[in-house]
């Protein structure tokens, strides 16, 4: 059997690998083909991952695909940010408009863990008033879910996930202790502080989804400072090594390797599997429901791939929304230098953050935004020196000899939807299953302009203050993705209702980041886990009264109040 | 450029706890990049070559790090970056084009191919290109600001920040896993990280250097 986990599917023959121990394998129970199982979930990250365990743990029978490979970090993962590329989804996509985004290792992973096996596990809570930006701030639109409601999700993924955070957090509504303690700060941790203190502002220990102290089989964290690039000594809390041996163990199958390329709907409307290339063939899994969970790019190219004469505008579309509302969030950085060894490659990139602007309403735009401490590795900083100031030849490698010299602030910026930001089927361009590739197309709004430099001035502020000098701004990064499928109170202006489940088709359910209406100003994941495991308890009352299959009369508009309240 | 970290070399580390199996094997063949064109023809790999030479200058005192046959490896090898620009075309036809744009815009000013005329008539003509002054019909509709933004510098720079070469001359402390670090606060420095030369102290620099 080959050892490449890209050559041949690993998750096979009654076994699926123990991504938490050297060469480990765990027993998998396997569903056939042609009998259809409770569940297809396409995708196995925040949102898939997540849901492949709790439905597993409710007693679900349930198959999860990924199209990438099934890693164990502990003897796969190199700590090398050009060899990591493994993680990412390379396959091809075009990206145009007049803000074009960048893809690749920017935005998304294929792996099953999905792109938590190499986020920042930077693990925040929305500001309650976000879940009802359009009715309490004046922008946007709402989310049919009640942050109260999630509040308490939120609790369960902290738990499951152990995040390391502060005894108290500084912003919003009281929350639980964090399951584990707050890392200790690095010096660019340090630094924001400092500064963050200069302006009056407070500031806290970002809540990381990476071990302070052992648990089960992870060590504590190492302050590599590889997380981007994968952890290879699983420290890190990802859906790899959490919830998908939970899955396994509760008896999902998952199938790495495994390409969905389209959902199948029989003569009633209803989903009734997913044709998937494994193996060099097009399989087909029959199921009673299917939930897709591949991110904002992939999850709208899926509905619209699954086009057929019944639904010609793709599966979830009667709204015309499936694609649309593509957000980002702006991820604008200010750089300096210090005089002393900053040496930021040192322990995860973001060890400190504050969230002054997310709970200050004192502004002349919509939108929120927080800024975090920064350490990124060499590969990653010469990009942001030739991306950012265009630096080349002599100039650059004197500039890059500073590295351990160098400081810096990020932020994490709600972008505002728009309709013309988008997913859509490429019309010549295929990819390697010959299935028509994404085009993505994004255009700045000038809100999302004017919250951009508000948070350039106020970096600028902060480093200003510890005395940083060489200061320049990077003024073209994002990162992140959200919308194309968004959950709302009606099938005319969204998806999916409050329980992911699509409007148009009742047992057709999306649940990643794409259901997100907005995106406000911190990283997304969190919010996705715990909507995951909040749909993973409305489906169990859902067939409890069985209401699986077929949409309650009652539960129809504005369902998400009378569920929320 | 001074040497800033006097007889640090992040490929001492590689037996020491910093260092995993699984680096050690991408790291070797990292070090051991085929050195002939796969992809390129040898007339497009010597234009290549030459734009390397001034996208990242490299000092003589030391092997130089092949990055033509980096940016070809890939190109052969993947993975791919997962997007390509509207328009721009994929990275193989786009490095095909842009090179021959180069050589044809050396011919129109210069008689000569891009290789041949002096360093300080490429980075004129790469500064150009940089700045989208650049349209000989040899670009094909391709704008040579988007190629040279996109392509030239990243495919190119980040070749050479991936190798370790790079990584000794910003003492950056290279891989680390399994062991990591330990102290983590400013001004502090492991005893297996990169010491840096301060005016009047660059023995005691090359000293912890040779230890780390
Ligand atoms: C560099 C980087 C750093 C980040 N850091 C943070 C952070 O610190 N904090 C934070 O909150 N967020 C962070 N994020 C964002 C976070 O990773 C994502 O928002 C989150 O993982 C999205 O969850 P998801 O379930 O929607 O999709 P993903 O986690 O991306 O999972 C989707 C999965 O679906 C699979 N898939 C897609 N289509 C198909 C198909 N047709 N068939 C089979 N499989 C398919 C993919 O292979 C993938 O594994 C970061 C992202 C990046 C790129
Ligand atoms: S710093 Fe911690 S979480 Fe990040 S890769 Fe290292 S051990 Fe893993």
């Amino acid at each position: 059997m080959s050892d490449d986990p890209f050559a041949t599917p690993r998750a096979k023959n009654g076994r699926a690998p123990d991504a938490r121990r050297v060469g480990g394998w765990l027993p998998m129970r396997e569903y056939p083909e042609t009998e259809p199982v409770d569940f297809v979930i396409v995708g196995t990250g925040a949102g898939g991952g997540t849901l492949t365990g709790r439905l597993a743990e409710l007693g679900f029978s349930v198959v999860a695909f990924d199209a990438g490979p099934w890693f164990r970090p502990l003897e796969e993962f190199a700590s090398d940010e050009t060899e990591q590329n493994k993680l990412y989804w390379n396959d091809r996509r075009v990206t145009g408009g007049e803000n074009p985004l960048i893809m690749g290792g920017n935005n998304s992973g294929k792996a099953v863990g999905g792109s938590t096996v190499h986020y920042a596990m930077v693990s925040l809570r929305f500001r309650p008033e976000w879940f009802k930006s359009r009715s309490r701030l004046g922008y946007a639109v709402d989310w049919p879910l009640d942050w109260r409601e999630m509040w308490d999700y939120y609790a369960q993924a902290e738990q499951a996930l152990k995040i390391a955070g502060p005894v108290s957090y500084p912003w919003g509504p009281k929350r639980p202790r964090y399951p584990y303690r707050a890392h200790e700060l690095n010096a660019p941790a340090e630094l924001l502080a400092r500064g963050a203190e200069a302006l009056g502002y407070r500031w806290s220990p970002t809540p990381l989804a990476t071990v302070s102290a052992p648990h089960g089989l992870s060590p504590p964290c190492v302050y590599r400072g590889f997380c981007r690039f994968g952890c290879s000594t699983n420290a890190k809390q990802s859906q790899l090594v959490t919830f998908i041996p939970r899955a396994v163990e509760a008896g999902a199958e998952i199938r790495d390797l495994a390409m969905v390329g389209r959902i199948e709907t029989g003569n009633d409307g209803l989903v009734t599997g997913v044709h998937y290339f494994r193996e060099g063939r097009w399989g087909f899994q029959a199921a009673r429901n299917v939930i897709v969970a591949g991110y904002a790019i992939e999850t709208p190219r899926l509905l619209l791939l699954s086009a057929n004469d019944r639904y010609p505008d793709g599966l979830a579309n009667s709204s015309g929304l499936v694609g649309r509302n593509l957000m980002t969030q702006s991820n604008q950085a200010v750089w300096g230098l210090m005089e002393q060894e900053v040496r930021w490659n040192k322990g995860p990139p973001s060890l400190a953050l504050t969230e002054h602007w997310n709970y200050e309403d004192r502004k002349d735009f919509p939108g929120y935004y927080c800024w975090m401490s920064q350490g990124p590795l060499p590969v990653e900083w010469a990009n942001t020196l030739i991306g950012s100031r265009g630096l080349w030849g002599e100039r650059l490698r004197q500039q890059m000899a500073h590295y351990n010299h160098q400081v810096g602030l990020k932020m994490v910026g709600e972008m505002l939807p728009d309709e013309a930001n988008r997913v859509e089927l490429d019309d010549k361009e295929v990819d390697q299953y010959g299935l028509p590739v994404s085009r993505i197309t994004y255009r700045w709004g000038e809100d999302d302009k004017r919250l951009i430099n508000h948070a350039l001035d106020q970096m600028q502020m902060s480093l200003e203050a510890i005395n940083a000098t060489d200061i320049f701004r990077q003024d073209n990064d994002t990162n992140h993705l959200a919308g194309t499928a968004r959950m709302g109170f009606d099938a005319r202006s969204s998806v999916v209702d409050a329980d992911c489940r699509s409007w148009d088709i009742p047992n057709l359910w999306i649940c990643d980041g794409s259901v997100f209406p907005t995106t406000g100003g911190v990283n997304p994941s969190l919010t996705i886990t715990a909507i995951a495991l909040r749909t993973a308890d409305r489906i169990a009352a859902l067939a409890a009264r069985g209401e699986l299959a077929r949409r309650h009369r009652s539960v129809t508009v504005g369902a998400g109040h009378a569920l929320a309240g | 450029m001074t040497d800033r970290f006097p007889g640090y070399d992040v490929l001492s580390k590689r037996h020491s706890p910093s260092w995993n199996e699984v680096t050690r094997q991408v790291v070797n063949r990292r070090l051991a990049v085929p050195r002939e064109p796969r992809y390129f023809t040898w007339d497009e790999f010597v234009t290549l070559d030459a734009i390397c030479d001034r996208i990242v200058p490299q000092p003589d005192h030391r092997p130089k790090v092949p990055l033509a046959a980096y940016v070809d490896a890939r190109l052969v090898e993947g993975p791919g970056d997962g997007y390509r620009f509207a328009n721009l075309p994929e990275a193989a036809d786009a490095w095909r084009q842009g090179l021959a744009a180069l050589d044809a815009e050396a011919q129109a000013a210069h008689g000569v191919p891009f290789h041949r005329i002096s360093p300080h008539a490429q980075d004129r003509l790469l500064t150009q290109a940089q700045n989208g002054e650049l349209n000989n019909p040899a670009w094909g509709g391709m704008p040579a600001r988007m190629f040279f933004e996109h392509r030239v510098l990243p495919d190119i720079v980040h070749s050479y920040y991936a190798h370790p070469t790079a990584w000794s001359e910003i003492g950056f402390g290279g891989p680390a896993s399994p062991r990591g670090y330990v102290r983590m606060q400013l001004d502090r420095r492991d005893p297996w990280e990169a010491a840096e030369a301060y005016p009047g102290h660059e023995d005691r620099a090359r000293r912890q250097n040779r230890h780390v």
